[in-house]
């Protein structure tokens, strides 16, 4: 996995709130078997009409927000569907950051494993980071996991919390197959005691 | 010791490893698989050069994909891309070995229907699944939830999660039920009262004498749409209903086995005293049939109901909801009972099991669909289509004028033909009423059974309680 340590880029406001997985990528273009690819599909229903022309005032379409890398968004971000599409089309698309009150579960979870960064913070923060995002290409906000703070682009600065087991995990850009594979002792001995307290199981 | 939680329990009897800050690795009894969610990352363990740690708790089920027309094991019956998750799932299903249920197979259907029908969920368990709607399984008393791709090669090849535990949230349905009145409705009201996001960071146990009177597929309704709230899980403790439910079925624990897990299973259960962090209250008697007028599982309003206006509401949801109204085609202040739907569909991991056909039968009984309408109905299992076959129930379905389909995922999520066209309104029994959900700019109302078979009578969002 790509690693996430600091990220200094445009960010975009989507102010919306329960933004779904749905939105994010629509089923109709789940039907790829690789992870890549979809980034074009992102927000596909809300970007492009049905012939498949943009869509002029959706904000990634504008030309200062083409480039974003960090999406400040409304609450319950992600809500809906596990599909890993929906974070999969976020990071190819090219973004690595979203900020939000808060993510539905699984979607949050899946972030993580594709190098995409979720940071939760009160209304009143998201409220300035919004602010600052709708000021288009000057909007350049700076996220830096390690100290965990982002940069506002008149240089306010803002604290976030992020479990730090899922830090150490982007910072170094670890796979956690490889990282459980390494306790195979403990889930053999796991194995082993329930499957003589549990038979049936 | 201090009082557990049904969830405390569940947790504490998988952790296989504990690191100091609770990251866990929660030990994984059943893992459900289906085509979409699945092939990257079986090619993620060939790259890796991994295999299946535990290929004989692991299920595979195509079901999002495949047609449900006569006919379907004719592959030009898919699109080429929907042709290629299918049989990419037959392939992986085959070279690493775990159980499979092919769409020829009679037990084929919804992997959220197969999974208990079968027996493979069972009280106490730990079961993921590429789906949110793993909640489903919670109705056992087991700890079921939704996992991404990257989670399900790691359970693939680790049968392990990494996870950290979730807070505790009771949702207490207190009394009896009024007439009309159901476990979708239920399901919904609680949605309607905690938000989407109402239940982000819990899992949620459902408790009080209306879940108690609930059958299995009526809780299996209930914990489905716990993910609609924002939930890890739902959980209902499991009780006699449930053993009686489990017992015999092909892969439950068979005689003298079974006793010593119903002595365990008899254990799953909310200690006195034991603490939630949130607690959410409804009384029986107060829920009314319900049906959503936007597009998120909280626009949830009883039928007697107006559509709301933006102004109704605060913050963020102002303008979610003027986009909602607008999207669906409402106007403020309309009677719910005035919409007209064009497509009923009735089925989904939400309400495709038999309890909820015999629900329909009776509404339409000897009646005819209104003219016009396009009204199916998608059983969750192959076997759910035989016994309705059995009890006669499509024969009352064909004879009222609706399509009597075979098993899958079907309308839910539109991703094989069945589709909603632009603009076209739908009743719908299945879980989320997204834009664009059963597709594009498709307009979706989620009810009960009993609601649609109504709506299908009519031609109009109705009260079933003027119909019974």
């Amino acid at each position: 996995m790509e690693k996430f340590q600091k990220l200094q880029g445009v960010a975009a406001p989507m102010p919306l709130v329960n933004i779904d997985t749905d939105m994010i990528i629509p089923k109709v273009f789940l039907k790829s078997i690789q992870r890549t690819g979809f980034g074009v599909n992102l927000f596909d229903e809300m970007r492009y009409d049905r012939q498949g022309n943009e869509i002029a005032d959706f904000v990634l379409n504008k030309p200062q927000y083409r480039k974003a890398e960090i999406l400040v968004a409304g609450d319950n971000f992600g809500c809906g569907s596990s599909r890993e599409h929906a974070p999969w089309a976020i990071a190819d698309f090219g973004i690595k950051c979203v900020v939000s009150t808060s993510f539905a579960d699984i979607f949050f979870n899946n972030c993580f494993k594709n190098g995409i960064l979720p940071i939760v913070l009160p209304q009143e923060q998201v409220d300035i980071l919004m602010e600052d995002a709708e000021r288009g290409e000057n909007a350049r906000m700076t996220v830096d996991l390690e100290s965990q703070e982002i940069t506002t682009s008149d240089g306010q600065v803002i604290s976030f919390e992020v479990d730090a087991f899922k830090k150490h995990c982007l910072l170094e850009g670890l796979d956690d197959i490889g990282l459980t594979m390494a306790k195979e002792a403990s889930i053999d001995a796991f194995e082993a005691k329930a499957g003589a307290a549990r038979p049936w199981v | 010791m201090s009082p557990k939680t049904l969830y405390d329990k569940i947790w504490d009897a998988h952790v296989a490893h504990e690191a100091e800050d609770g990251t866990t690795l929660l030990y994984i009894d059943r893992h459900l698989v289906h085509e979409v969610t699945s092939p990257q990352a079986f090619e993620g363990l060939r790259m890796a050069g991994r295999k299946v740690r535990a290929p004989e708790k692991t299920i595979a089920v195509p079901d999002h994909n495949v047609p449900t027309t006569a006919g379907r094991e004719d592959p030009a019956q898919m699109t080429e891309e929907s042709r290629i998750q299918v049989q990419a799932l037959d392939t992986n299903a085959k070279e690493f070995g775990v159980h499979y249920y092919p769409v020829t197979d009679v037990r084929q259907g919804i992997v959220h229907i197969v999974g208990p029908e079968q027996g493979w969920t069972l009280p106490g368990m730990t079961v993921v699944c590429g789906d949110s709607h793993t909640a489903t399984h919670g109705a056992f008393g087991a700890l079921a939830h939704g996992i991404g791709t990257s989670e399900v090669e790691h359970v693939l090849a680790t049968q392990t999660l990494i996870q950290k535990k979730s807070k505790n949230m009771k949702v207490e349905i207190t009394g009896k039920l009024m007439p009309g009145v159901t476990a979708k409705d239920i399901t919904l009201a609680v949605i309607g009262e905690t938000g989407t996001g109402g239940g982000t960071g819990y899992v949620i146990e459902y408790c009080g004498e209306a879940i108690r009177d609930l059958s299995m597929e009526g809780r299996m309704t209930v914990c489905n749409m716990a993910i609609e709230g924002g939930a890890r899980a739902g959980l209902i403790a499991p009780d006699e209903t449930t053993f009686e439910y489990v017992k015999g079925r092909p892969h439950a624990p068979k005689a003298g086995q079974f006793e010593q897990a119903l002595d365990y299973w008899k254990t799953l259960f909310t200690d006195e005293g034991a603490h939630f962090d949130k607690v959410v209250t409804l009384k029986g008697e107060d829920i009314q049939p319900v049906v959503t007028w936007g597009t998120s599982p909280e626009d949830v309003l009883p039928i007697t109901g107006v559509v709301p206006s933006p102004e109704d509401f605060e913050g963020g949801k102002v303008e979610a909801a003027r986009r909602s109204i607008e999207y669906m085609g409402l106007t403020p202040g309309q009677k719910l009972t005035d919409i007209e739907i064009d497509t009923v569909f009735i089925g989904s991991c939400t309400n495709g099991r038999i309890e909820d056909f015999r629900a329909v039968a009776e509404v339409v009984k000897g009646k005819k669909i209104k003219d016009g309408m396009r009204a199916m109905i998608v059983p969750g299992s192959g076997l759910v289509r035989a016994q309705a076959e059995e009890e006669g129930l499509a024969d009352i379905f064909k004879e009222a004028g609706f399509e009597w389909r075979l098993a899958g995922c079907s309308m839910c999520l539109a991703m094989n033909p069945d589709q909603l066209s632009e603009g076209e309104r739908c009743a719908a029994t299945s879980n989320r009423n997204f834009e664009g959900r059963q597709g594009y700019k498709g307009r979706t109302h989620l009810v009960s059974p009993a609601m649609a078979a109504a709506a299908a009578l009519t031609g109009k969002l109705t009260d079933i309680r003027d119909l019974i």
